[in-house]
């Protein structure tokens, strides 16, 4: 809500990031988050997506550069202000979920409303009305280790939803899911999250997952990219027609 | 794509018109260029010459007399070995961006004013913005099963036309190296 028409609610500005002796991960990226925007980060495999990611979610802090959000530095934040920032404004999931797994699937989608200090009744029953919109309310009562991986990659949104925060952060959700589970789980995030407004920064190296997202940047060694506007588009080919697809031999 | 044994197939539904056949092509495959009349007329006038289907009756109801058409037992098992024979996996590859980055790679090399990897960049956008818009329309709720398969295939195949632009892009360099040097 603190966000005016037009600044985006997160802004990363110049960021670099050199772990130990693994040379730079980020080398001035910079990257804009609009709220409510799902944005996809593509690129290959050590382009620095995941670092890029845990800078703006404030899991990590850039040696250089800005992470804004909102009126706030992300990166002068102390250790325990982003931490009850990300509890209360951002939603994380990773590849493999990341489910404690000694509790339920309703425990888990619960605990981040009991850790900021909501009644356990009503943890609950939030929780249970999340896993519904991820339909997987049948798997409620059970443990990270009797469910699937599609189903328990919901469970991990419902989850990352469940205090209904500004932004969740997506580190290759689909990653371990075959095509059909990875597109139940897109399905599902996309849709909920433009229901509740909540805007995404989904990390891929997969094009099918990234076309669920309203627009998207490439990393390339630790710098962002914008990938092109494609050109005019709409004169190649009408929005509802596909590109003809060929027949692979010759005819008789 | 063969017309031909599409027609067959929906004729073995149950016997239809020329024009029935054409609407009922075009609503199954929403994605694909709807069908001429013209090309249902001399498909099923070849599917009639080859013994595969056969002229039913003729109907009025009040408009133009329209030709009723059925698929005959010959109809019915070419029908059946067409859906059992796997087509060739890609024998030869006739693909137009193909053709449009070894020539200007060649060219390039040449001194022509062609740039590979700017015509790779937007070639990458312009698939990766038809990918979004196949995915808007696939992820639409409302989304019949015929629309999400052929939404499906032309996802998996621009997929496979863009991991192969990435890889080609990544191997410019070298192309160019060993034309100019062979
Ligand atoms: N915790 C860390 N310690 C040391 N080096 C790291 C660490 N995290 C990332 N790196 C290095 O930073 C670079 C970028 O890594 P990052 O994980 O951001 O890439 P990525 O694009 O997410 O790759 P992938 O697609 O493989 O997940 C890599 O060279 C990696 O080795
Ligand atoms: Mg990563």
């Amino acid at each position: 809500m603190s966000t005016q028409q037009g600044a985006p609610l997160i802004a990363a500005r110049d960021l670099t990031k050199t772990y130990g002796r693994t040379g730079a991960a980020l080398r001035g990226a910079c990257v804009e988050l609009a709220a409510g925007e799902i944005l996809a980060v593509t690129g290959a495999s050590g382009s620095g997506k995941s670092t890029l990611l845990h800078c703006l979610a404030g899991i990590v802090t850039p040696d250089e550069g800005a992470v804004v959000y909102g009126q706030r530095r992300l990166d002068q934040l102390s250790e325990a202000d982003r931490t009850l920032l990300r509890r209360t404004d951002f939603g994380v999931v990773f590849q493999f979920g990341q489910l404690i797994p000694e509790l339920t699937a309703l425990d888990n989608a619960a605990l981040p409303l009991l850790l900021a200090g909501t009644s356990r009744g009503q943890a609950r029953e939030r929780a249970d009305a999340w896993l519904e919109r991820f339909g997987v309310r049948g798997q409620a009562e059970l443990r990270p280790g009797e469910m699937s991986g599609g189903q328990a990659q919901r469970v991990a949104l419902a989850r990352a939803l469940v205090t209904e925060p500004k932004a969740v952060f997506a580190d290759e959700p689909t990653g371990a899911l075959d095509s059909l589970a990875g597109e139940q789980v897109m399905t599902a995030l996309v849709h909920t999250a433009r229901e509740a407004g909540t805007a995404v920064l989904l990390v891929t190296h997969d094009a099918q997952t990234a076309a669920y997202a309203d627009r998207e940047v490439e990393l390339r060694d630790g710098t962002v990219l914008e990938v092109a506007e494609a050109p005019d588009l709409a004169e190649t080919a009408q929005p509802t027609e596909a590109p003809q697809v060929t027949e692979a031999g010759h005819e008789g | 794509m063969s017309t031909r044994h599409v027609l067959l197939g929906l004729l073995a539904t149950g016997p239809s018109h020329g024009y029935d056949l054409k609407r009922r092509h075009d609503a199954r495959f929403p994605q694909a260029r709807p069908l001429a009349y013209g090309q249902v007329y001399t498909t099923l006038q070849r599917l009639v010459r080859d013994g595969l289907a056969e002229v039913e009756g003729t109907d009025a109801d009040g408009g133009p007399e329209r030709t009723r058409y059925r698929a005959t037992d010959e109809g019915a098992r070419e029908l059946a070995d067409w859906l059992g024979r796997i087509a060739p996996p890609a024998p030869f590859v006739t693909n137009e961006i193909f053709a449009k980055v070894v020539v200007a790679i060649l060219t390039a090399t040449a001194g022509a004013p062609a740039d590979p990897a700017a015509y790779l960049r937007d070639q990458r956008a312009a698939h990766k913005a038809r990918m979004r818009e196949l995915t808007a329309v696939k992820a639409n709720p409302d989304a019949d099963l015929a629309t999400v398969l052929s939404a499906d295939y032309a996802l998996h195949h621009l997929d496979a036309d863009l991991r192969w632009m990435t890889t080609t892009a990544g191997r410019l360099p070298a192309l160019t190296q060993e034309i100019q040097h062979p």
